[in-house]
């Protein structure tokens, strides 16, 4: 034995060695070579770098000379330089005949070079390539099955349509040829030329004879058939290519053991979208894969990990082998992690989704986790993110010591990541809170600016998940204010200050110094000093006044962001109407926060682990989200967790509810109305332009109100809080601007949006909204609604008269509009209305009317005419009204309008908020004409489809979505003039809230 | 499937594409240079890259990217796992994998390319089949084919391709019949400030190098197999028979490969071969710090540590280092902020030191990020798990072959977090530190 090993010392020695002598020798005997000319055939003979070189003029002739010269060797060199400049881009597709001729040889390394020629410029010489068929045909007949494979390999590369059709034959010799090797170079062919023109392979029949491959005697040609048919199914996603049944999983399993590790992957993930029929296949399938989670390819291991993840579901918990398997889980994926980083990051993020979905398995294997020094960031960031998803009480102390390790190195990403790690291990275990805050408290003493900016950050969510705890170390992070310049600590630090305003004793002086700079910070921090100082005057309202006048007028006055004048202006309102509830509003107990917020949603956790392996788990994302060119992929979900076995793609389920009496009309949402009437696009002197500086008395008022609560603000001549009310009066002097001339209903109405709808349904009337305000109409103020009764359309609508003389003469008139809306008869006013009257009218209207594309789609402008004078208003009616009673379509002729439509037309909206469940929104629907054909139910989502019909026969087709639980709603619009699809939209929203 | 490859050069050029599909135009690859850009180093930039229409997934080997560009959804490991496999093929036909090679043989690196993907699909990427397709070069080769004219290209259909073993090629023969084995064990682990292990791991790989005549079958046993829990066999290990007897049995590739990787995780089995005790200090205010480094056994097995080599990445403040060291000698780059200790053979009786003092610039705060110390080492003759095998058995061929089995333990990710004092005030405090130390040396 020792003999031996000192034998082998030596080989070893020279394994490495001799490597390097020969490499050494090359480079000693080409780098003195080449310039000497004497020996430059020789020299140039040894290396291809030389190809890189020739860049001088006329090159293409050279090599044109070369190739057509009669020596061989001659012609193989030039057919070498041909392909070297290829490689590096340059074209030579010039020499596109002369490379050709070379290809009818008996040379094996010359044949492959033309053909690799060949793959790369065919497309671009059409003609030429055709001249190269014959050979092809030729060898694809030749007695050496080396020649034949390497022949339909090539052709199938080949992508010019005229020489597809030529391989069609050989290639269909190719698949039953008797040698393995072809058979397999033919199976990966047909899914090149499935690429190339699939409607050829579907009637050439490649397809079953691809199918048959499946049950191929050679484990190779298996899984070749396999990989080619999943390729193929991709672009397929209905066609039930790989129609799996058990004895076909039986074949799979059986040549799973005997391919390569490429085929044994392509082979996992077939078996990945197999469903067992009952427990006990389940086990014995997962039994015969885990031997795989000992190979050496990662991506073999990974795939088995999937497979296995997947079929665990079918597993009863209780079962022995279930322990088994998840024991069995762990050590491959820890070994993972000792491969090359870019595996180690792939592997991370599976392991990511793995954790969250089966913690118990890698739960006692923290430690491999711990970042090492030299690890990519990437792969840094991943650990990270790990160690906390694993963090429990049991190995908290571990967790945290190299955490704060962490949060002193280098890297500023890495450092900021860390520190934000800590703060979650504070929320995720609550045991170890107290330590984790001194950790960070540790942190900031160091001062290095980054660290304290990200500590103070996760300490307010600390704050947030265990309130009245922490706050001892205010004071601390107090100090460090000064060096704060990024928003989110800046907005943290305020959020802090004002949240805790009465046990900081100059919690004024802190926030005051802040809104110096007030129109320098980001908004995050404007809303944050905003909201801060209301917190801090409702807690200490004597001294504070004047701050919180301050940021009001530099909120509302001086800001060009909506969003920041709008809750300016709120907290206004609600400091002056009435401080009781604005202290409930503004100071409520905030809802603790969730210690895992950043856990994937459980459906699609479910939908990933199933494609544990595949891009779709790295990005975290369902597969359809992004991946191009699967056009419709499959959901998939877990087994067992779905109870239901859906597979047919019809609505089979039809819901057999009646056409209610009493159609519930709809309004649109009053937010279109009032921006809408802000841009009227008629132009009537009296309406052109913004609207114009108040005249009516009412208006004044209003402003006066605000003028002199706002000089009573600033005049700082108030006693006590409960005179505040008063004082605030109304938002300040730049409120006209911004909203709807109709101040007195229409604020109070942004106040209680929602509070009077509540009709029942049915018998639903939508409440009438204003569409010309008295004051633009010389005291005429209408307001109004559509409707649609019994089938007819009706504009319902209220005329009051606000002016000092009686109104008479009453007529109406309509613009084209987009669906020929016009009155079906005149304005039935028959009385005189006197001041201060009103008068109901309904306008029935008809749909014959001149058309004209409007903008929106549903805008209507109107003119009514009174003895005064003529006055102008648009509004928007909802398309719901246009809806008609026979717009039920049948069920097939749905499917196939369905599929008819191109799919560009599809348009897809979320509703939010909508708490129905499927049957109410159905019937809700249902009375304003929207008729549901169809529904069936997957996992728990109840698909809806609906169809309906508007007045000018243009059909629109529907897929409306809900899930039991979930508010929000998905709905999937067809029509063949898409540009409905939004109207129709905002109508499901309004026929669907009300 | 793959698409394309696209190989790129550290400055950034495109020195080699391949498409085994459409051609994808090199615009593609601006999505990666703009990654490269902000990744700063090139070992940091995300291996998977996501654009408008492609995916880009990228390995790093060499001072070479390999940038594989994929259209559809396809398993990122096996991508991976292939540009690995790539760059492996190329290192084992040529001996290097860079870019003066790739640039020497650049049409048999076409050639190879060709052969392993068909369509995207891999084809042949067993080093044994590639190798009977194409030769790889060797002067003597290809002094010869210059002569006749012969070509490196083989025109025989592999026979590995189809068989049931498809990493062996049949026929083999060898006059002198060897088969060597290589244990060669990684330490991977972090020690605290204290010395105490907060991770420990080994990673071992079995090396083979095998040249018998003939289809021969054999059998690996080990004196503690119960050591291996956590394993991964190449394709050719038998892996029911290591289930039920926990033996290895193989009919081995031609030539080198590796046999098996493991993993012994439990701490209480990884062995710690050094100790270090160091401390490094500097002042709040003035220019200047302390370091001062000693090296130690702890667990050898009675071996000799060699190649003992100290890494430390000082913090970005310090400018330069003036040190004394008993042994070796040491290096400090400017510009990386890298202290490179070369201390050699571990000496028990004569422990090296490092020690002296470090320049930090003058009127900047003092550092704030945290040294690290990286440890490099070697131990001959020794698997530091304690794996050892017992016999090696040969079924099938008649001959005897020449055995032997080598082990070695060498230093993975061995890392240690460091002390760093910072003295706030002046020397005083420092005089009382150093005096602090002396007196606690004296007393132990």
């Amino acid at each position: 034995m020792k003999a031996d090993v000192d034998v082998f010392a030596n080989v070893t020695q020279s394994k490495d060695g001799s490597k390097n002598r020969v490499w050494e020798g090359t480079k000693a005997i080409t780098a003195p070579c080449s310039p000497v000319t004497e020996n430059r055939q020789f020299g140039s003979k040894m290396t291809d770098s030389k190809y890189f070189t020739t860049t001088k003029k006329g090159e293409i002739f050279e090599l044109k000379a070369e190739l057509n010269s009669d020596k061989k060797e001659k012609k193989k060199e030039a057919v070498k330089k041909v392909i070297a400049s290829m490689t590096v881009g340059k074209d030579v597709s010039a020499l596109f005949p002369d490379v050709v001729n070379c290809m009818q040889t008996d040379n094996l390394e010359l044949k492959k070079l033309v053909y690799l020629y060949l793959m790369n410029y065919a497309k671009s010489q059409p003609d030429m390539a055709i001249m190269a068929v014959n050979t092809f045909v030729k060898d694809c007949e030749d007695p050496n099955p080396l020649i034949r494979a390497l022949a339909v390999r090539t052709m199938g590369c080949i992508r010019v349509d005229k020489i597809t059709e030529y391989l069609c034959e050989p290639l269909r010799k190719c698949l039953k040829d008797e040698d393995p090797y072809v058979r397999k170079t033919a199976a990966v062919c047909v899914a090149k030329l499935h690429d190339i023109n699939a409607q050829l392979v579907e009637d050439q029949g490649f397809l079953d004879t691809l199918k048959d491959l499946i049950s191929d005697s050679n484990p190779m040609v298996v899984a070749n058939a396999v990989a080619a048919l999943s390729e193929i199914a991709e672009s397929h996603p209905n066609s039930n290519l790989l129609d799996l049944n058990p004895q076909t999983i039986n074949k799979l399993l059986t040549a799973l053991n005997e391919c390569t590790e490429w085929g044994q992957i392509f082979i996992l993930d077939c078996l990945a979208n197999y469903t067992p029929r009952d427990d006990r296949e389940s086990q014995s399938i997962c039994e015969r894969v885990t031997p795989r989670l000992s190979h050496a390819n990662s991506a073999v291991v990974l795939s088995a990990v999937k497979v296995l993840m997947k079929f665990m579901e079918m597993l009863p918990k209780d079962l022995d082998y279930y322990g088994t398997l998840l024991k069995k889980l762990a050590p491959p994926l820890v070994t993972l992690l000792s491969a090359e980083p870019e595996l180690q990051y792939v592997a991370l993020r599976n392991i990511n989704l793995i954790v969250q979905r089966r913690p118990e398995i890698l739960k006692h294997e923290m430690k491999v986790f711990f970042v090492k020094y030299n690890d990519p960031i990437y792969v840094k960031l991943e650990k990270l993110d790990i160690m906390i998803r694993l963090a429990s009480q049991a190995n908290i102390a571990q967790v945290l010591a190299e955490l704060k390790e962490y949060a002193t190195e280098v890297d500023v990403d890495f450092v900021r990541k860390a520190v934000r790690a800590i703060g979650r291990c504070a929320i995720k275990v609550e045991q170890s809170a107290e330590r984790c805050v001194s950790t960070l408290l540790d942190l900031i003493q160091t001062k290095v600016n980054y660290v304290v900016q990200e500590a103070i950050v996760v300490i307010k969510d600390i704050f947030r998940k265990y309130p009245n705890k922490y706050e001892s170390v205010i004071a601390t992070l107090c100090e460090n204010l000064d060096s704060l310049d990024e928003p989110e600590a800046r907005a943290a630090m305020i959020w802090i200050v004002g949240e805790y305003a009465e046990r900081i004793d100059n919690a004024d002086e802190l926030l005051e110094s802040f809104l110096e700079g007030f129109h320098d910070e980001s908004t995050q921090v404007q809303l944050q000093l905003l909201t801060a100082i209301v917190k801090l005057f409702l807690k200490k309202p004597t001294e504070t006044q004047e701050l919180v006048q301050q940021v009001l007028s530099l909120a509302t006055q001086d800001s060009d962001n909506p969003d920041l004048r709008d809750r300016g202006y709120i907290y206004w309102r609600l400091l002056s109407t009435d401080p009781v509830a604005a202290k409930e509003v503004v100071l409520a107990e905030k809802p603790l926060i969730s210690e895992e917020t950043d856990l994937i949603e459980p459906t699609l956790l479910e939908e990933l682990i199933c494609h544990i392996g595949t891009l779709a788990s790295v990005y975290h994302k369902p597969p359809s989200a992004f991946v191009e060119g699967s056009r419709g992929v499959q959901h998939k979900r877990l087994p067992g967790s779905a109870g239901s076995g859906e597979s047919a793609d019809s609505p089979d389920t039809g819901s057999a509810a009646g056409v209610s009496e009493a159609p519930p009309a709809v309004i649109p949402s009053q937010g279109d109305l009032l921006g809408d009437l802000l841009n009227l696009d008629l132009t009537p002197p009296t309406t052109s332009g913004p609207p114009p500086a108040p005249s009516s008395g009412m208006q004044m008022g209003a402003m006066d109100l605000l003028g002199g609560g706002l000089d009573s603000l600033l005049g700082g001549d108030l006693g006590g809080s409960p005179a505040m009310g008063a004082g605030f009066g109304a938002p300040p002097t730049a409120m006209p601007a911004s909203f709807p001339p109709p101040v007195s209903g229409g604020l109070d109405d942004l106040f209680d949006l929602g509070g009077s709808v509540g009709m029942p349904m049915g018998a639903y009337s939508p409440p009438k909204s204003i569409w010309l305000p008295a004051m633009k109409a010389k005291g005429l103020e209408i307001s109004g609604t559509f409707a649609r009764r019994a089938g007819v359309i009706q504009m319902e609508m209220t005329l009051t008269n606000k002016a000092m003389s009686i109104m008479t003469d009453f007529a109406i008139q309509f613009n084209r509009n987009s669906f020929g809306l016009a009155p079906a008869g005149p304005l039935q006013v028959l009385t005189p209305v006197g001041p201060n009257q009103s008068i109901e009218v309904a306008l029935p209207l008809s749909t014959v009317g001149p058309v004209m594309k409007m903008e929106p789609l549903t805008n209507l402008q109107v003119a009514v005419k009174n003895n005064i004078d003529v006055f102008y208003f648009s509004s928007q009616y909802p398309i719901s009204m246009l809806f008609v009673e026979d717009g039920k379509m049948e069920r097939q002729v749905f499917l196939a309008t369905w599929k008819d439509i191109p799919n560009d037309n599809e348009a897809q909206f979320q509703i939010k908020d909508c708490h129905l469940n499927s049957d109410a929104a159905s019937s809700k629907l249902q009375g304003s004409n929207v008729f549901t054909i169809a529904k069936r139910t997957v996992e728990g989502q109840d698909m809806l489809y609906q169809s309906m019909k508007l007045t000018n026969g243009i059909w629109v087709l529907a897929e409306l979505r809900v899930q039991a639980g979930n508010p929000n709603y998905t709905v999937s619009l067809k029509c063949r003039a898409p540009e409905v699809s939004q109207c129709v939209f905002q109508s499901y929203e309004a026929m669907l809230k009300n | 499937m793959i698409h394309s490859l696209f190989l790129i050069n550290h400055t950034g050029d495109i020195f080699l594409e391949k498409h085994w599909k459409s051609v994808i135009g090199r615009s593609v690859c601006d999505y990666f240079f703009e990654a490269r850009e902000k990744a700063v180093e090139p070992e940091n930039v995300p291996p998977v890259l996501q654009t408008p229409h492609h995916y880009l997934i990228s390995i790093y080997r060499g001072k070479l990217f390999f940038l594989s560009v994929i259209q559809t959804e396809v398993p990122p490991l096996f991508v991976i796992e292939f540009l690995h496999r790539v760059a492996d093929t190329i290192q084992d036909y040529f001996g290097e994998c860079s870019e003066g090679v790739i640039k020497d043989n650049v049409v048999t690196v076409y050639e190879l390319l060709e052969e392993m993907l068909d369509n995207g699909f891999p084809l042949a990427t067993e080093s044994n089949v590639l190798k009977e397709m194409i030769r790889p070069p060797t002067i003597l080769r290809s002094v010869v084919n210059t002569l006749t004219g012969a070509s490196n290209v083989g025109d025989t259909l592999p026979t590995g391709q189809l068989s049931n073993v498809p990493w062996r090629r049949v026929g083999v023969k060898y006059t002198n019949n060897e088969a060597y084995f290589d244990v060669i064990e990684e330490i991977d682990a972090i020690l605290d400030k204290s010395g105490t292990t907060v991770f420990a791991e080994i990673q071992g790989v079995i090396e083979a190098c095998v040249r018998l005549t003939g289809m021969p079958d054999l059998t690996l046993s080990f004196m503690n197999p119960r050591l291996l829990d956590d394993v991964s066999f190449h394709p050719c290990v038998r892996f029911k028979r290591w289930e039920s007897e926990r033996v290895l049995s193989f009919i081995p590739p031609d030539g080198n490969f590796t046999l098996m990787n493991y993993h012994v995780s439990s701490q209480n089995l990884v062995a710690i071969p050094v100790y270090v005790k160091q401390s490094i200090s500097f002042f709040e205010t003035g220019p200047c710090g302390r370091l001062d480094i000693t090296i130690g056994p702890k667990q050898t097995m009675g071996k000799t540590v060699e190649g003992l080599m100290v890494t430390i990445h000082m913090p970005k403040a310090v400018l330069s280092a003036n040190l004394t060291a008993t042994q070796g000698t040491y290096t400090y780059d400017l510009a990386t902020k890298v202290l490179v200790w070369d201390i050699g053979k571990l000496n028990p009786q004569k422990l090296p030191n490092l020690k002296g003092s470090l320049t930090t610039q003058a009127g900047t705060p003092k550092p704030e990020d945290n040294p690290s110390l990286n440890i490099d080492l070697k131990i001959q003759q020794l698997a530091i798990s304690g794996l050892k095998v017992s016999r090696l058995d040969m079924y099938g061929e008649k001959y005897k072959p020449f055995k032997g089995v080598k082990y070695l333990t060498k230093a993975g990710k061995f890392q240690i977090y460091i002390y760093m004092f910072i003295f706030l005030e002046n020397l005083m405090s420092y005089l009382l530190f150093e005096w602090l130390q002396c007196v606690l040396k004296h007393s132990i």
